[in-house]
């Protein structure tokens, strides 16, 4: 993977390509339009959002003075902890499921399919169709009137009164179901990583298969593992589609919050807390992460 | 590794024979590709019902897609652009994604060569940058940028959709082009150049033409990151719809089929594009057998 510094074979000063300033200034030159671009509209807009949410906003102007106004936060929290603990449990619940559906795929397209990469496109399919319209479609499906529980109550198979839509189960459904390839890909590049070779010595050492897998394939899929969480968790706390859509009114989670707040009744500051919130949350459990695994490591995931 | 010290069990020379090996793997050598099979076809439900439900008639004054089939009809994809403001959003969609496209691409993968090619003041943070963009939920970033608009007082609309999909994509197409360069000889560029190739040449006549898949990847996951894109949008767009935007709008008051042809019509634009490219590398493979670099 390191890019290796050639040897200089022929014994001549490799060729000079840029002048001494050229050189020290092409990185950033190179750099700058991507990087002040996301200085610009990531670095400082996040900064913004931390410095509005200790802003006071007049209800009727909307104009906003920062007044280091730490108070909404006690408040928020209180007003809105269950909601957090909601999404929160919502995306874990998520991400084990879709951990668990996906891993036994991933293991055997790693290690059994023929065809790799016609698998690996199958798991992408998702991808080429709206998120929007994924969900809209599993609405349609699991509609009270809907097909497949009308033949359900048909056949006497539910109560009269059973339904999906509105429940956690129908958000924890949506959020694992959309959130899949993000699972998957991870698992599977760390799967596929592992070297055969170590399977092998762990059979030529007599170890069982069941022992090979919780031995050797598990403790070398954990990166993979971990990169399956994060890339699942996190968009899944901060989602509000699948709630939108397929949840109901006890089923609120936190992204519906700071949108209704942000684009309904315009409380800047509220919903800059709320986001504040959930990002310091979110990159608690990245930190984590990066310290445990390093940075590079998801990049090398994603 | 442990392995061997919890499994205490001595090995009898049943255990060992190959045949009895074959012939405990015998289930459960069914067991993950049935498996994987009924995954695929979950994975395909929506999928599926939104093609199939493409092609469903709809006898009500205001057509709506419902799960109950009433029979075939190609009327919608007639009448393709028979909702107002349906089709104009697609379209919006369209060009956001391909502007949105071009420009994270070439940002992206300037910058994937200046974090491969140099060492510079800085180039840990940008990593850094790149990394928390990346992690961030969508929300944070919509909320945060729209935060950002409404104090520069930035009136909402195409722009503002423009920048807020180039900032979500950039990070994933340097990562994306990056990859590719590693696996990058810095001697073709040498060789090139030793032949008395200008840097510009060497650039357009070695270097792009072998990063060049590593962009085509970069840049076709931006758009189909761009081309998807709910949430951002949804804080951003301001008076602009976005064909997603539209269909959640369209959600609780019931979405007409057109909705599902344009589904369609990018579903199967996206799935020629991938399995065109999986042709082209499975060639590209049989005709220059090397080691994969891994």
């Amino acid at each position: 993977m390191e890019q290796h510094v050639p040897a200089d074979l022929h014994g001549v000063e490799p060729p000079r390509r840029h002048t001494r300033l050229g050189r020290s200034a092409s990185p950033y030159l190179l750099g700058a339009p991507a990087i002040v671009w996301l200085v610009v509209f990531f670095v400082v807009p996040l900064v913004t959002m931390l410095s509005l949410s200790i802003q006071t906003c007049d209800s009727i102007t909307l104009a906003c003075t920062l007044t280091w106004h730490f108070a909404e936060f006690p408040n928020l929290i209180g007003q809105y902890g269950d909601t957090f603990v909601r999404s929160l449990v919502y995306a874990g619940a998520a991400t084990v499921a879709a951990l668990v559906v996906a891993f036994p795929v991933t293991y055997w397209i790693a290690f059994r399919a023929k065809r790799k990469n016609f698998f690996l496109l199958m798991l992408l399919v998702p991808f080429f169709v709206s998120f929007v319209i994924r969900t809209t479609a599993w609405y349609t499906l699991l509609a009270d009137n809907g097909a497949i529980l009308t033949k359900l109550k048909i056949l006497h198979l539910v109560p009269e009164s059973f339904h999906v839509l509105a429940t956690p189960l129908a958000v924890i459904g949506g959020l694992a179901y959309n959130y899949l390839p993000f699972t998957a890909l991870p698992l599977y590049v760390a799967l596929e990583r592992i070297d055969r070779r170590v399977m092998e010595a762990s059979h030529d050492l007599y170890a069982t298969r069941r022992v090979a897998f919780t031995h050797v394939v598990l403790p070398l899929a954990v990166p993979g593992i971990f990169a399956a969480f994060l890339l699942t968790f996190v968009p899944a706390a901060g989602d509000y589609v699948n709630a939108a859509i397929l949840g109901g009114t006890n089923t609120v989670m936190i992204g519906q919050v700071i949108q209704k707040k942000f684009l309904e009744t315009a409380d800047y500051p509220a919903a800059s807390a709320l986001s504040t919130v959930l990002l310091v949350l979110m990159l608690v459990g990245i930190a984590a992460y990066a310290k445990f695994l390093g940075s590079r490591t998801i990049e090398e995931y994603v | 590794m442990s392995a061997l010290a919890q499994d205490t069990s001595i090995p009898s020379a049943k255990d060992l024979a190959p045949v009895p090996r074959e012939r405990r793997r015998r289930w459960t050598y069914y067991t993950l590709p049935v498996y994987s099979s009924a995954f695929f076809l979950y994975l395909l439900i929506p999928i599926t019902f939104m093609v199939v439900y493409s092609f469903n008639q709809s006898h009500s004054a205001l057509p709506q897609v419902t799960s109950k089939w009433q029979g075939f009809t190609t009327q919608w994809y007639q009448q393709w652009n028979g909702v107002p403001d349906l089709t104009p959003a697609f379209f919006l969609s369209i060009k956001l994604a391909l502007i949105a496209t071009v420009i994270s691409a070439t940002l992206g993968t300037l910058l994937a060569l200046a974090l491969v090619r140099y060492r510079f003041r800085g180039k840990g943070a940008t990593e850094q940058m790149m990394f928390t963009n990346i992690a961030a939920p969508e929300i944070v970033l919509g909320a945060s940028l729209l935060g950002f608009f409404i104090t520069l007082n930035l009136p909402r609309g195409f722009s503002t959709l423009l920048i807020a999909h180039v900032m979500f994509c950039v990070a994933y197409v340097t990562i994306t082009v990056r990859a590719r360069l590693s696996g990058f000889d810095p001697m073709l560029e040498q060789a090139a150049q030793d032949l008395g190739a200008t840097p510009w040449v060497t650039f357009w006549k070695i270097t792009l033409p072998l990063i060049f898949p590593g962009i085509l990847a970069g840049a076709l996951l931006a758009f189909a990151l761009s081309i998807d894109d709910f949430v951002t949008s949804n804080f951003v767009a301001g008076s602009s719809v976005t064909f997603p935007l539209w269909v959640y709008g369209a959600v609780k008051v019931g979405i007409p089929p057109q909705v599902f042809v344009l589904g369609t019509a990018i579903f199967s634009a996206g799935l020629v594009l991938a399995v065109l490219a999986l042709v082209f590398q499975g060639r590209a493979k049989k005709a220059r057998p090397e080691p994969e670099e891994g």
